[in-house]
Order: C-alpha cells, then sequence, then structure tokens
C-alpha cells in the first residue's frame, strides 16, 4: 500500500484569491449602481472598457515575463484594479485618458514591480495620479448630476455617452453634462464663507445629495466586505476616523473657512477610498496595528491635501504617500507575540 | 463555571466529529504481530529487557527507561519477542526506529497484577515511581513522560491543575468518547495527580462542542471534595493547545521559553488521567488506548480501545476500509497530523486518531499562489504572529529577522495555511525556517567550541613557551654568572704573573739587527766607495750594534723567564728555528771548511762558533720533537678551528666574487656609484686574503707540512684568476669608454686609470705571491739573510719614494709615484711578513 505523504495541515479553506477578488467586485455593485444612477452610463462603460485592457495588458505582460497566463488571469486582480481606477476616472473621460492609466497601473505599478503581490504602491492610484497631473483637463471634468439638468432621468443617452468617449461627439455637446464637484466648487469659492459658496453653489445646495448617495453605497459595500472578512476595520475605521476629527477640530474653530465633517466623510472619494482603496493589502502596512497607523494618516493626509492642496481630492497622492511609508510603519507595529511582555520592535537581525 | 478567557486568532474547521460517536468504545480485535517502538514519548528511547524468542506476558515490561525523561514498556498481550529492530514508526519524518515485535499467542495471558491499596499512604517519590514503571506518558500530542511532570511540585509551587479535555483538532473524538464511558477512572486518575501535586485549583478545559461528555462529567463530579471546575471553552482550534488553553482558561500566557510550571500551573491530558487511575488501581500499565478511526474511507468510523504496537491496518480492517477510497491516511488531526505511507505502522501511546481519508475529503493542496499580503493569516495567528512577515522572511532566507519576528513562538498549528487565499503552505516554510535556524545555531556552535578550543591550545603553548623561555634566561644568566666569576679568577691569576711579550721583544731585536745590518751595509759601501761620512757611520754600526745586543739580550732573558710548560709549543716556529740552527750549522761548517782550506781566520773561534751553532742546532731539534708530540695530541684541537677559517675563508671569497659580479655589472651598465662598488670590492678582496691566509696559517700551524704546498697553489690560483679578471676589466672599460664623452670620459678615464693601477697591484700582488711561496717553500733552506735584504731594500724603496712623493708636485707625477709607493709598501709589507715567520727565535 503506498499512500502520500504530505506535511499537516491536510486541509484547507476552500479559499482561494480569485474568490477573494469575485467578492470585492461584488461588493462594488451598490457604488457602480448609484453613480450610473446619478451621473449616466460613462461610469459603465470605463469600467467595461478598462477591465477589457486591463485583461489584455496582463495577459500582454504575462506572456512577456513568461509566466503562466490564466494561472495569473484567473486570480481576478486586474479586473479589481481597473475598477478602481474607472470609477475614479469621470464618466465623459476619453478613451485613450483610461487606456493610458490601466497600462500604467497594469504593466507598470504592477508588473514591473513583479507582479501580484510585490507592487509597493496601488496600482490604481499611481495611474489616477499620473492622469491628473498629465491631464488636468480631462481629468477635472467631472459630470453634473441628472438632478440639476432638469425633471425625469435626464442623462445623456448611452449611445451619445459612448460616442463623447471614444470621440465622435464634440466636446460642446458633453459640456453641458458636465460640472463641477462639490470639492472643487468648495476648492474654488474664491473668498467666500463656507456658507455663502454652500447658498451660491447649484451643485453644493442642490446636487449634494447624489455624492451623499454614491459614498452611502460605498460604505454598503464596505460593510458586505468587513462582514465576510475581506477586510478588517483597522484601516478603514482610523481613517475615516481621522478624517472625522481633523475637520471636525477646524470645523469647530472655523465654520467659515473649513467644510464640515459630514462634508468630507460623505464627498468625494473619501468612502471609496476607505473600503475599497487603502484596504489593498499588498501596498499597505501588514499588522493590524500598522493598519491603523496607515489608514489614521491616510485620513489626516487627505484632510490636509482637500483643505490646503492644489487638488480638490487628495486621496490619490495620500495613498501613495502612505504606501511609501507602510514598510517603515511594519518595522514598529509588530504585535505582542503570546508569551511576550512587550513586542518587538525595529528590523532585527542584519539589514 | 469560572469566566473563560479569550486567545487571538482560532479558526474553526469543519467539525467530522459526529460520524464516529455513534457507537460506543469497541475492543479492537487482537492482533497476530504487534510492534512496539523503543520510542514513543519525548526523551531517550526504552532499553529493552527481553531477548528474541522470549516468552512475555500481557503486562510485563519488556523495555525499560533510560534517564529521568523515558518512559518503560510493556506487553501489550502475551506472546513471544519475534525480532528486535528497525520497523517504519508513526513520525513525519517516515523514518524506520527500533521496535521490538511480539507474535501474540491468543491467550492473552495477563501477568499478575494488582493495584495499591492505599496511594495516600505512600511515599509521593514511591507512587511517582509506580506511575513511571507503568510507562505513562502523556496521550495527547507529544507524549512527555507523565512521571516528570508529577514531580514538578519538588521545585515548582503548583497552584492550577488543567485537565485538557478541549479535543480541539476536528475528527478526533477519542477524549469525547472516554468522557462519556470512563469519567470515574478519570475523576480517580485527577485523584492521584491532585495527591501529588496539591493544587489549590483544577480545571477541566471542555470545548463547547462535547455536550454529552459535559454532562457526564458535571455528574460524576456531583458532591466531589476537589475544587475542580469544568470550563467549557467555545469550539475554535487551536483551544486545546497548552498554552492556549492556560490562555483561556486563566488569561494568563506563558512566557515565551518557560514551561507552565513556571507560572504554577501544570496541564494533563484527560486521557492520561484514566491512564493513571489504572495504573495506581488495577496496576495495570500503559499497554491499550482509545484510537478514532475515522474519514470517509472507512464504512463504520468508530472509536476503538487499540492495544499499543497493533498495526493501523487491523484497525483499518475493524472499522471496513474501502481500500479503493482510501487517498491518505493522517495519524492524529487533519490539522496537525502526520501522514502515513504505509498500514503496518504501529499504534503508540499518543495515536489518538486515524484519519482514512478520501480524495474528496483531503485533496491535493492547489498550486501555490503570490501572497497578497491579505492579512487573513494575522487574523488567525493563536500566538498572534505575522505569519506572512514570517512566510516572506524564511523564504528570503532573511532568518535573523524572522527570529525577531518570534519565529520560535510558531507552534504549527496550521490555522494560517488554513486560512491562506494563496494556498501557500505556510508551515513548511516555517519548519524549513526554524530546522534552518538550528543547524545554523549548531554549527555556530561548534564553530564557536572550535574556536574556543584552538584559542585555549594557543594559550598553552604560548604559556610553555615562554616558560621554557625563562628557563632559558635562568640558564644563561647562571651560566654568564659563573663565566664571570672564572673570567675574575683568571685575570687575577694572569694578572700577578707579567705578561713577558716574548714576540714583541723578537721583533724589537730583529729590528734592531736589520737596523745594525744595514748601518754595517752603509759603513762598508762607504769604505768600498771611499766616500761619505765614514766615522759618523761606524758611529751608527756601533750604535746599531749596542742596541742589538741589548734587544737580543732582553729577548733572552724573557725567553728563559718564560715557563717551559705554557710554551704554547709553536711547533711551526721550533720546526724553523731548528732549520735555521741547522742552516747556521752547516753554515758555520762551511766557513770552517773555508777558513781551513785557505788557512786564514780565526780557525778556534770558527770552531768554537761551529760547536756552539751544532748545540744550538741540537737543542732546536730536540725542541721541536718534543713539540710535535705535544703538538699531535693539539691537532685535534686545531682541527674546528681549521674548519672555521676554512669557511671564512670560503665565505669571504664568495662575497668577494659577489661584489666582483656586481662591479661588473655596474661598469657594463655605466659609471654610477662605481666608485663605492670598487671600494667594497677592494676591501673585500682584502678580506678574502686575510682570511686565506689565516687559514693557510692556521693550516701550517696545525703541523701538516704538506698543507701549505697544496693550500699555496689554491691561493695561486685565485690570484691568478683575480689577475686575468682585472684584466678583463680593464679591456672592457677601455671599450667603454670609447663611447664616452665629456665629463663622462674624464669620469670614466679616470676610473679607467683606477683600474690600470688596480691591475697592475693585481699583478704585483700574484708576483709577489709567486715570490712568497717561492720563499714560504724554500723555508727550510732560506737565506735569511737575503730575505732580511729585500726586507730592508723594500722599505728603503719606500721611504725613498715618500721622499719623493714630498717633493715632487706635478700631479700627473705624484700619481704615478703613490701608485708606485703602494706597490713598494706592499711588497716591504710582504717582505717583513715572510721574514718575521721564518725568523728564528
Amino acid at each position: 500500500m503506498s499512500l502520500i505523504r504530505m506535511s499537516s495541515p491536510h486541509v484547507y479553506k476552500t479559499n482561494t484569491t480569485a474568490n477573494v477578488m469575485r467578492l470585492v467586485l461584488l461588493a462594488t455593485l451598490p457604488g457602480i449602481l448609484a453613480l450610473t444612477f446619478f451621473f449616466g452610463w460613462g461610469t459603465l462603460i470605463q469600467i467595461v472598457w478598462a477591465g477589457a485592457l486591463a485583461l489584455a495588458f496582463e495577459a500582454a505582460i504575462l506572456k512577456l515575463r513568461r509566466r503562466p497566463i490564466m494561472f495569473y488571469l484567473n486570480d481576478g486582480s486586474a479586473l479589481v484594479t481597473a475598477l478602481l481606477l474607472a470609477v475614479a476616472i469621470p464618466p465623459f473621460a476619453p478613451w485613450w485618458v483610461t487606456a493610458v492609466g490601466v497600462f500604467v497601473a497594469i504593466v507598470i505599478a504592477k508588473h514591473l514591480y513583479g507582479g501580484l503581490g510585490q507592487n509597493p504602491f496601488n496600482p490604481a492610484m499611481v495611474a489616477y495620479a499620473l492622469l491628473l497631473i498629465s491631464f488636468p483637463v480631462e481629468m477635472t471634468r467631472w459630470t453634473a448630476p441628472f438632478v440639476l439638468n432638469g425633471e425625469g432621468w435626464p442623462v445623456a443617452s448611452f449611445m451619445d455617452t459612448l460616442g463623447a468617449i471614444f470621440g465622435s461627439v464634440e466636446h460642446v455637446w458633453y459640456d453641458s453634462f458636465t460640472g463641477a464637484t462639490p470639492l472643487d466648487e468648495l476648492r474654488h469659492r474664491s473668498g467666500l464663507t463656507t456658507e455663502e459658496t454652500w447658498r451660491q453653489s447649484l451643485v453644493l445646495s442642490q446636487g449634494i445629495g447624489a455624492w451623499h448617495a454614491v459614498s452611502a453605497a460605498w460604505f454598503m459595500g464596505g460593510i458586505f466586505l468587513l462582514y465576510r472578512k475581506i477586510i478588517t476595520w483597522h484601516a478603514p475605521i482610523s481613517m475615516l476616523l481621522a478624517l472625522a476629527i481633523s475637520a471636525t477640530l477646524f470645523y469647530g474653530f472655523d465654520p467659515d473657512n473649513y467644510a464640515d465633517p459630514f462634508f468630507h466623510l460623505s464627498t468625494g472619494a473619501t468612502m471609496l477610498a476607505a473600503f475599497f482603496i487603502i484596504t489593498d493589502p499588498v501596498s499597505s502596512a501588514t499588522s493590524n496595528r500598522g493598519r491603523i497607523i496607515f489608514g489614521a494618516s491616510i485620513g489626516v493626509l487627505i484632510f490636509i491635501i482637500r483643505t490646503w492642496g492644489n487638488y480638490p481630492d487628495g486621496v490619490a497622492f495620500a495613498v501613495l504617500l502612505m504606501n511609501l511609508a507602510a514598510p517603515f510603519i511594519d518595522l514598529y507595529s509588530q504585535p505582542r507575540s503570546y508569551g511576550h511582555s512587550q513586542s518587538n520592535k525595529g528590523r532585527g537581525g542584519k539589514a | 463555571m469560572g469566566k473563560v478567557f479569550a486567545f487571538h486568532g482560532g479558526i474553526h474547521p469543519p467539525e467530522n466529529k459526529k460520524q464516529s460517536t455513534r457507537t460506543p468504545i469497541r475492543k479492537a480485535p487482537l492482533p497476530k504481530l504487534l510492534y512496539l517502538p523503543l520510542q514513543q514519548h519525548i526523551g531517550m528511547a526504552a532499553s529493552p529487557l527481553v531477548n528474541v524468542g522470549d516468552r512475555v506476558l500481557k503486562g510485563q515490561m519488556i523495555a525499560e527507561p533510560v534517564g529521568r525523561i523515558s518512559a518503560s514498556l510493556h506487553a501489550p498481550t502475551s506472546g513471544t519477542i519475534r525480532s528486535i529492530g528497525p520497523h517504519p514508526v508513526p513520525h513525519a519524518s517516515g523514518l524506520e526506529s527500533d521496535c521490538i515485535v511480539i507474535e501474540s499467542d491468543g491467550q492473552d495471558e495477563w501477568l499478575e497484577h494488582k493495584g495499591l491499596e492505599d496511594y495516600t499512604q505512600l511515599e509521593p517519590s514511591a507512587l511517582i515511581e509506580h506511575i513511571r514503571r507503568c510507562g505513562i506518558a502523556g496521550m495527547g500530542g507529544a507524549g512527555f513522560p507523565t512521571d516528570v511532570k508529577l514531580h514538578l511540585g519538588d521545585d515548582h509551587i503548583v497552584n492550577t491543575l488543567i485537565i485538557n479535555a478541549a479535543e480541539c483538532e476536528p475528527y478526533i473524538t477519542a477524549d469525547d468518547m472516554l468522557m462519556r464511558e470512563r469519567a470515574h477512572e478519570i475523576l480517580g486518575g485527577i485523584r492521584v495527580i491532585s495527591h501529588l501535586l496539591k493544587p489549590s485549583h483544577i480545571m477541566i478545559g471542555i470545548e463547547d462542542n462535547k455536550s454529552h461528555a459535559i454532562h457526564t462529567l458535571e455528574s460524576v463530579l456531583k458532591g466531589c471534595d476537589l475544587n475542580i471546575d469544568i470550563r467549557v471553552v467555545p469550539t475554535k482550534y487551536p483551544s486545546g493547545g497548552e498554552r492556549q488553553l492556560i490562555q483561556l482558561l486563566t488569561g494568563l500566557e506563558v512566557p515565551s521559553g518557560h514551561i507552565p510550571a513556571d507560572i504554577g500551573i501544570v496541564c494533563q491530558n484527560i486521557g492520561t488521567t484514566a491512564a493513571i487511575y489504572r495504573a495506581v488501581h488495577h496496576g495495570e500499565p500503559l499497554i491499550s488506548r482509545i484510537v478514532t478511526v475515522t474519514g470517509d474511507a472507512v464504512a463504520q468510523p468508530q472509536n476503538l480501545e487499540a492495544l499499543i504496537g497493533t498495526p493501523f491496518a487491523d484497525l483499518l480492517d475493524a472499522a471496513n476500509v474501502y481500500e479503493n477510497k482510501l487517498y491518505r491516511l493522517v495519524m492524529g488531526g487533519p490539522m496537525m497530523g502526520v501522514t502515513i505511507e504505509h498500514d503496518q505502522i504501529p499504534v503508540i501511546k499518543t495515536t489518538n486518531c486515524i484519519i482514512a481519508a478520501t480524495i474528496d475529503e483531503m485533496p491535493p493542496a492547489p498550486p501555490e499562489q503570490p501572497c497578497i499580503r491579505c492579512n487573513m493569516c494575522e487574523q488567525v495567528c493563536p500566538v498572534t504572529l505575522l505569519p506572512q512577515q514570517l512566510y516572506w522572511f524564511s523564504k528570503g532566507r532573511e532568518f535573523d529577522k524572522a527570529k525577531h519576528h518570534n519565529l520560535f513562538d510558531c507552534i504549527e498549528c496550521g490555522a494560517c495555511a488554513y486560512v491562506c487565499p494563496s494556498s501557500i503552505p505556510l508551515v513548511q516554510y516555517y519548519r524549513f525556517a526554524k530546522s534552518e535556524i538550528r543547524t545554523e545555531e549548531a554549527e555556530q556552535r561548534k564553530a564557536d567550541h572550535a574556536r574556543e578550543r584552538f584559542e585555549a591550545r594557543q594559550a598553552r603553548l604560548e604559556r610553555e613557551q615562554e616558560e621554557k623561555e625563562a628557563r632559558r634566561k635562568a640558564r644563561a644568566e647562571e651560566a654568564a654568572r659563573a663565566q664571570k666569576a672564572r673570567k675574575s679568577a683568571e685575570t687575577e691569576t694572569t694578572a700577578a704573573e707579567p705578561v713577558q711579550d716574548i714576540n714583541a721583544l723578537k721583533t724589537a731585536a730583529a729590528v734592531a739587527r736589520t737596523k745594525l745590518k744595514k748601518a754595517q751595509k752603509a759603513l762598508d759601501a762607504a769604505r768600498d766607495s771611499g766616500e761619505g761620512d765614514i766615522p759618523a757611520l761606524e758611529a751608527a754600526v756601533q750604535a746599531a750594534q749596542t742596541s742589538s745586543e741589548q734587544a737580543q739580550q732582553a729577548l733572552e732573558k724573557a725567553e728563559g723567564a718564560k715557563p717551559a710548560a705554557p710554551a704554547a709549543v709553536d711547533t711551526k716556529q721550533l720546526k724553523t728555528a731548528a732549520a735555521v740552527a741547522r742552516t747556521k750549522l752547516k753554515k758555520a761548517q762551511k766557513a770552517l771548511d773555508a777558513a781551513r782550506e785557505s788557512g786564514e781566520g780565526d780557525l778556534a773561534t770558527l770552531e768554537a762558533a761551529l760547536k756552539a751553532a751544532q748545540e744550538s742546532a741540537d737543542q732546536a731539534q730536540q725542541a721541536f720533537e718534543q713539540a710535535e708530540s705535544g703538538a699531535s695530541t693539539d691537532a685535534a684541537a686545531a682541527g674546528p678551528d681549521l674548519k672555521q677559517l676554512k669557511t671564512a675563508a670560503a665565505v669571504a671569497r664568495t662575497k668577494l666574487k659577489k661584489a666582483r659580479d656586481a662591479l661588473k655589472n655596474a661598469e657594463d651598465k655605466g659609471l654610477e656609484g662605481l666608485d663605492k662598488l670598487r671600494a667594497t670590492l677592494t676591501t673585500l678582496e682584502q678580506k678574502a686574503d686575510e682570511a686565506d691566509k689565516a687559514y693557510k696559517d692556521a693550516e701550517s700551524a696545525a703541523g701538516a707540512s704538506a698543507a701549505p704546498a697544496q693550500a699555496a697553489p689554491i691561493d695561486m690560483k685565485a690570484l691568478k684568476q683575480q689577475v686575468s679578471i682585472m684584466r678583463t676589466k680593464l679591456k672592457k672599460a677601455e671599450a667603454a669608454l670609447d663611447g664616452l664623452e665629456g665629463d663622462e670620459r674624464t669620469q670614466a678615464e679616470q676610473a679607467l686609470e683606477e683600474l690600470r693601477q688596480r691591475h697592475a697591484e693585481a699583478d704585483k700582488a700574484f708576483k709577489a705571491a709567486e715570490q712568497a711561496q717561492i720563499d714560504a717553500a724554500a723555508a727550510q733552506g732560506v737565506d735569511l739573510k737575503q730575505l732580511k735584504i729585500d726586507a730592508a731594500m723594500a722599505r728603503a724603496a719606500v721611504t725613498k719614494l715618500e721622499r719623493a712623493l714630498a717633493k715632487t708636485e706635478e700631479a700627473q707625477e705624484r700619481t704615478s709615484i703613490e701608485a708606485e709607493l703602494v706597490t713598494a709598501r706592499d711588497k716591504a709589507e710582504q717582505l717583513n711578513k715572510t721574514l718575521q715567520q721564518h725568523e728564528p727565535a
């Protein structure tokens, strides 16, 4: 009788990376639906376009790197990256903007660093930051929520949107559908107080609900991921808390010049970042304690960049900055192990 | 029920326990062959007490413990010892180990045995010894000899006894069934342990999925006088880990690198308590245990009471295994068990479960994917490690960092590997890293040990060397002191005797004689020519005669005063003296004959002189003969000195040759530093000549009369060579001169001049040596007078030249005169030396 010899353990949880990625994709559904509902078909088109590009680039680079293509394509990580980039890009962004972004994310930010699990920076955020700096016009032309366009559900039709993205429609046409985001309005208010800006701006006074709804949708997805134990609470909660606390402090002292904490939590990419971007395990800190530090630092940085920076939203830069700091955080956030009176610090051993 | 704490992490794998608890514990059929590994426990392997062919009874001890941490082994049934040797055993390595094989006789005949009547009256050590002799070792997993843990009360204060009944691994129900069916045995065992350790608190930790067992235990414990708590803990793997259970029940952590007893806690497996009960109350050693046989590949999963040593095949048969469905055979639980490749592997004391799994039940692990640092492993780690970091460090062989991340606190429970979405076999990585680190450390220790030994040796050698040196120094000092003492004594004695410098006197006398002769000659010449100041010359002759006589007198006096014994027998001198005396005799004879023939002269005086000469010749001959007999004994002593001189001469010659080569080289290359080299060469030449001479002298002094003749040709040859070399050099230099111009030319010309001189010198020296040789050869019959005259002439020439030099002012002439002067001086010296050598004493 000859039986196999194996080292323990002999049973495994039927849990795969692909499964993890599928659940993440599933959790983005409410957010995608909300974006589509309030801002039209653009988001969906971008997602499909970015997803297709991501798979193609991934397959190509895997072939170049002589890695098993299907084995890696199946893990779904490229799709998640593409999706996160697509929902961050303005719905009417031209096709080539998305293409450049996906290329940078998949080929440069991920595979040139060694592929899945080896990239020090969040690929979607690298791509987003690059696009924002390279194509500021295309990247800041966000769509106005449909409520500002009139009665019913006055969004651009699917075919028109497709035409706009792939370049067959005049700029003038979709200019009527675009508008500033609440963060833009508050950032470029030219000396008005917060309240004055609020009253003056249509987006803030009437359209803000769209952003609240989208943020709520992302939050729902996040709760789902927490429930399924795909992510842990440490990074998202500490980020949201840090952002809220920073905003409260400044709003409490000077409500004329600073936005209220709820505004910070419910607009821009705050919720998307908290549950889908900073929870990217590869580029974040390792331990639970490390993730708390990592998340809180991002929260503070987002507030700083939003309030005093050049860009209306600072998620991408905040995340990239903290990605850079993650290995250092790891050195000083080892948990206290069983039987030890305190946790070990530093790198240990020779460098 | 007390408070239950929590430990970090943990997982909830499918339990799969129900299928094996449907039927009560059944006795496994008696196997035909039993394989009993000598090592079923932690510590030293037991040592066999039986021989092949012996008949053993059930319960008879067949192997005894070796050392403190060891356990004995008993025959599980009656039968015959078939063999003692290697057989496959249940171990992760899959290696074979020594086993005692018993062929059962089917009678299952017990050795006479009975329990202890009242263990509470026994000395604790006697009770522990009884338990030790019953071969009881921990039945949970590690198999730690139980008696060692019961001894702990001696050096540890044990206040808490924890009975581990958690049984957290999926599939296993052996402890569950034991509690359900034999709760009173468990209680009995706990009483024994409690009697020995006297803990203030006893806790039974049990997972909440065993409600039947909990219920049974509760009913048994009702009204129990002991302070026993049943603590129900939530079902979570690995709550049954010793350290995790301690944390669950007490909230305390066992410090890393310590044992639970260090914080006053002792843990015992619940199966062990039942075994202790049977040993103490029935005198039954540990020969059987309850084994869960389960898995999808057996038809009737159940718990069997199996004899230790029963092959797995027998148990699988008892549970009706589906051979074709069997894919993986695991001993222990699915999380930490080991796979068994061979169904003849026996049940041992720690075998709690056999899982016969189908391929669907335990499929091979999917291929490993890249780690995405998802952090799930950290969430489940019961030791709060960072498994993914450990994985990266192990994979990257950064063992220092792995150690810094507390790799050695890992209990290898497999929870991290269980949850890993990338199917990374994390535990294997940790095992690899641990073994690598252990190997490294062992090597380090070895290296350190070797270094220490080397250093110790080095220190010892140094010490010895120093001691030796010290001894040597002491000896040297002693010798120096003795030497000093001797020397001072010697100087005292020599100081007492006035030194009679005979040699000096001799020289003085000779000089005086020479002067006299010179004066005489001058007078004769003056008389012949009829010119010059004859009276003055006469006065000078007179004065010279007087001084010569005086000198001669002084010499004679000194010689007369010289003690006979230390006449350190200069044989050569004596010989010469004898020869001289003979010559004088002959001369005197001749003179007498001539006088007789001519009929002129004072015949009587001549005859007297002849007689005197004869006497002196005889005396000299005698003295010589006497001395020679003494010298023959001295010759041996002279030998080494001679050799030394020869060596010195050879060395000098070698040096000379080298210097010459260097010079030649330098000359070939150019003119830089030539002068220096030349000076060196000259010095060396002189030295070599001196050495040669000294050697020759010594050789002749050694008494071998033939030696000088032999040595002379050598010297001649050398001189001849020298001359020829000089000639060559001269020619070369001349050739070189043609190619040069200006300052260099003048320099070169000078050098050439020098060379020419030296050549002339060498030539002269050669000729002089030739002459000297002839002189030496003729020493016996030398015309001493002639020699003396020659020497005087040479000296005169020197003086003349000196005067001429003083007068001359022209540079060129001066140089030529100087050259001549040098030659003349040399010649004079040479002659003087020869003269001194041959002059009679």
